[in-house]
């Protein structure tokens, strides 16, 4: 009667293999760069993304879950809270960071009696 | 084994994955801190200065081979053989150590050069970081050190398999979170992004 069956052997090999190859993946793509720098950030970003699956699949067997699936959907919650959190913070301080100068600060700062 | 205590088991265990996805929150707020102020180096090294590449890739492989061995320990579990699991968690538990022991080395490095967490905002951010995945892996080498200690003088039961699922989630998890910190930290980091 467990919710999910037990996991077999062989689940744990493939996703040990697959993740060493993309984790060694990334590491040349960046110790032997041979594109631009922003595809290899990109490029890095999706192997690690699909590590994070791989991982998720085979080691946390979450696929294996049977229904009601409450792992999963506290998971997806996980997700949506955690991309609010990293991406509105890179877009809020990189906002400000391009909009103010910091000539700007520093008057904004002495105008309150303070500064640099 | 009655259905209902296993009922119980799974909502034990699914009380410790929403724990470990909070924890997964407050890793994000750490992201997004070190994603903000890894620039400021407020004049001092950068991180493609400082990181010893092919140091953190055997730490990864490290970190990545003893969450394949905690896997080995549960399906020794899951078929009642004690003294099989004994050894994959010991396994892990060298392994869990000895990635420890490379991190305490590049930490002390950094702060023998006097890069220390008041350098620069940079350097906060990088040691909160890191230093908060390596605290949780402390928490779980005493927890694997505890549970070892419990299969040889209590051996399997009900409630040690219970402990010992939460305990593999609870590693898998760190492994994913270091994918995270080698690849952001790290990997862009030596690229000087």
């Amino acid at each position: 009667m467990m919710r999910t069956p037990a996991p077999r052997l062989r689940t744990y090999l493939s996703g040990y293999v697959l993740s060493l190859v993309l984790t060694v993946a990334a590491y040349l793509l960046v110790t032997h760069p041979s594109y631009s720098t922003s595809l290899i950030v990109g490029l890095i970003s999706a192997l690690a993304v699909v590590q994070f699956l791989v991982q998720l699949v085979f080691f946390l067997h979450i696929s294996a879950e049977r229904k009601p699936r409450w792992k999963l959907m506290v998971f997806i919650f996980m997700v949506g809270i955690v991309l609010i959190i990293v991406v509105g913070s890179i877009w809020i301080m990189n906002n400000l960071n391009y909009r103010m100068t910091p000539q700007q600060i520093n008057t904004y700062l002495n105008n309150q009696g303070g500064g640099f | 084994m009655s259905v209902l205590k296993t009922q119980q088991d799974n909502r034990s265990i699914l009380g410790f994955w929403i724990y470990i996805m909070t924890d997964c929150v407050l890793f994000a707020s750490l992201f997004a801190t070190y994603a903000v102020l890894h620039g400021n180096t407020n004049g001092g090294p950068t991180g493609q200065m400082l990181f010893n590449l092919p140091n953190v890739l055997i730490e990864t492989i490290i970190l990545l081979t003893s969450s394949l061995t905690v896997g080995l320990a549960m399906l020794a579990v899951h078929r009642k053989k004690r003294e099989q699991a004994l050894i994959w968690l010991g396994v892990t538990f060298v392994l869990g150590l000895a990635f420890l022991g490379i991190e305490l080395r590049e930490f002390g490095n950094l702060l023998y050069d006097g890069n220390s967490w008041t350098s620069s905002a940079f350097l906060s951010a990088f040691f909160t970081l890191v230093g908060t995945h390596g605290l949780h892996i402390t928490i779980g080498l005493l927890w694997m050190g505890v549970m070892m200690t419990k299969l040889v003088t209590v051996g399997l039961t009900r409630a040690n398999i219970r402990r010992l699922t939460m305990l593999s989630l609870f590693w898998h998890f760190l492994d994913i979170i270091w994918i995270f910190i080698f690849t952001i930290v790290y990997l862009m980091g030596g690229l000087g992004v």
